[in-house]
């Protein structure tokens, strides 16, 4: 699709097949972004896992968190690794932390010129990125710097 | 029993070591068992034992050459311990070996073999994104915004860790030249007669930033093994004895969680290994004379570094010059055989037999007067290890 942000044949992200994270799929699809919050302690956690790693509850949800968060680490990345980025040239990882969910982060694109300077810590927006032509379709949660 | 009791701390030592030649990937004209045959048998050689008087392998990063093989492959005539890490990548290199002393100091062995094979060419790269049609789990959170080869996944922790410390480029360029300034002098480092200098460095290409091109390891085939036997038998051999003076394995609290999520982030994973590590040798940072540091990435070899007590978190600019980083004169004589940067990747153990080789006199880049040499295995991934080899006159 011409609006992605990487060039097309990136391994698709299905959901787990032990049934661990389809509400995080199904959430994106929805544009909401969510994270597991224990229902027992109240701690929020990333990636998906099947107890709280606090009190090892088994009774997490998927809790939408806010559309925004902070740079917590960049990355440029220039040489490709899969043949589908031959041609993409260079472009930026981030790694976007939640500081009101336990410091929970997560990991999409940083939208926008990829030569930009990139400021750990900068305020950072979810802008939800659809495939729904692909089979089966899927969502990226991208990131672009409030401004 | 005390606790005092309870350490491997002298209890075995290195009596052979071997290793094939090193080749690019894909280049070997072996498989990778019959390079990890080839290896055993050369570290047996070493230590002029019969390759039958095996009775144990250890190894790690899911080693594809299994030891009942082995076993059968070498004739040995009695079996006993066959041990693995779990844990990808290098973490393991250190580990392998407190496992082959575990055995060895508790009777459950009598002589172990440490040993890594590997043949890129015939099994494919490490540094190579996945090439599946979907990716679920952890993977489907990095994989789909193309954060998916070692490097990438490792260049996010040193960009923070740069950003927290006020870290320079040059500082990881100081590791990479030390490295190749070593190989130059080392006919078996894949580098040999191929020198770097800061202009090379600073025009080879960006990989991932911070990482150029020349702070990444190589990707090559080969083997490599140690031969462990219990103290007692130590000076049965033919090479004086190298004592492993301790030897240690772990991870911090979660540092596993999955997408990038462990609490202390910016880190090469070894801060509740370090204080372990030098309780059981008896020593501290300012005893080690010369030390191999694994270098997946050249920022591993400087968290690392700062981890394991050999420099403060923000005298880095400092300290990382090339100058401190070689033999025999330097501060601290790093990677001197060239390491997985310019000697070989060989997931690391190569830096533990060259450990053993600096205590033995017997490195192409020789320290003076080596009795305490240090390895540090496989930084950023989890579990990772370290281990401290000395000298007769250390125990």
């Amino acid at each position: 699709m011409s609006d992605a942000y990487l060039q097309p044949g990136l391994p698709k992200p299905v959901p787990a097949p032990d049934g661990l994270d389809a509400p995080y799929w199904q959430a994106a699809a929805e544009e909401r972004l969510v994270m597991q919050r224990c229902n027992q302690c109240g701690a929020w956690q990333w990636g998906p896992e099947w107890i709280c790693h606090q009190c090892h509850s088994d009774d997490l949800a998927f809790d939408n968190v806010p559309l925004v968060g902070r740079i917590y680490s960049y990355e440029r990345v220039w040489h490709p690794v899969h043949p589908a980025l031959r041609e993409q040239g260079p472009y930026i990882v981030v790694l976007v932390e939640f500081p009101e969910h336990d410091d929970a982060r997560m990991v999409g694109n940083l939208l926008g010129d990829p030569h930009q300077k990139v400021r750990i810590g900068a305020t950072v927006r979810a802008v939800f990125e659809h495939h729904k032509e692909e089979d089966p379709p899927f969502t990226l949660v991208q990131w672009r710097v409030e401004s | 029993m005390g606790q005092t009791s309870r350490t491997l701390r002298g209890t075995a030592a290195v009596v052979g070591v071997g290793e094939t030649t090193y080749y690019k990937r894909g280049q070997s004209p072996d498989a990778e068992f019959k390079l990890a045959l080839k290896a055993i048998l050369a570290a047996c050689a070493d230590a002029g034992i019969s390759p039958k008087d095996v009775d144990g392998f250890a190894s790690f990063s899911n080693d594809r050459s299994d030891p009942s093989r082995l076993a059968n492959a070498l004739g040995c005539h009695d079996l006993r311990f066959s041990n693995m890490q779990w844990g990808g990548g290098g973490g393991g290199g250190s580990a392998a070996i407190a496992h082959a002393v575990s055995a060895v100091a508790t009777g459950l062995a009598e002589c172990v073999v440490v040993f890594r094979a590997l043949a890129q060419g015939q099994f494919g790269r490490f540094g190579q994104g996945s090439r599946g049609n979907v990716v679920s789990g952890a993977g489907a959170y990095t994989t789909p915004y193309g954060l998916m080869s070692p490097a990438q996944t490792f260049a996010m922790k040193v960009t923070r860790f740069m950003h927290d410390h006020g870290v320079e480029q040059p500082a990881l360029r100081a590791i990479s030249l030390a490295s190749y300034h070593h190989a130059q002098n080392n006919p078996r480092a894949v580098m040999h007669r191929r020198p770097l200098d800061e202009e090379k460095y600073e025009a080879s290409r960006w990989i991932v930033e911070p990482f150029h091109l020349y702070d990444c390891c190589l990707e090559n085939d080969g083997a490599a093994a140690m031969i462990v036997v219990p103290a007692e038998r130590a000076k049965d051999f033919d090479h004086p004895p190298v004592y492993v003076l301790s030897a240690v394995t772990g991870s911090h609290y979660r540092a596993g969680a999955s997408v990038h999520n462990t609490p202390d982030y910016a880190t090469s994973n070894f801060k509740t290994c370090v204080p372990r590590l030098y309780d059981m040798a008896k020593c501290g940072p300012a005893d080690v004379d010369v030390l191999q540091c694994y270098e997946n990435f050249t920022g591993g070899v400087l968290m690392s570094m700062v981890e394991h007590g050999f420099c403060g978190p923000d005298e880095c600019n400092e300290f990382f010059n090339k100058d401190n980083l070689i033999a025999p004169n330097g501060k601290l004589p790093t990677n001197t055989s060239g390491g997985n940067l310019a000697e070989c990747y060989m997931h690391g153990l190569e830096l533990n037999i060259e450990a053993v080789r600096q205590i033995r006199g017997a490195s192409p880049n020789q320290v003076e007067n080596v009795d305490v040499s240090m390895v540090v295995s496989g930084p950023m991934v989890t579990p990772v290890s370290s281990s401290i080899f000395g000298s007769e006159a250390t125990l």
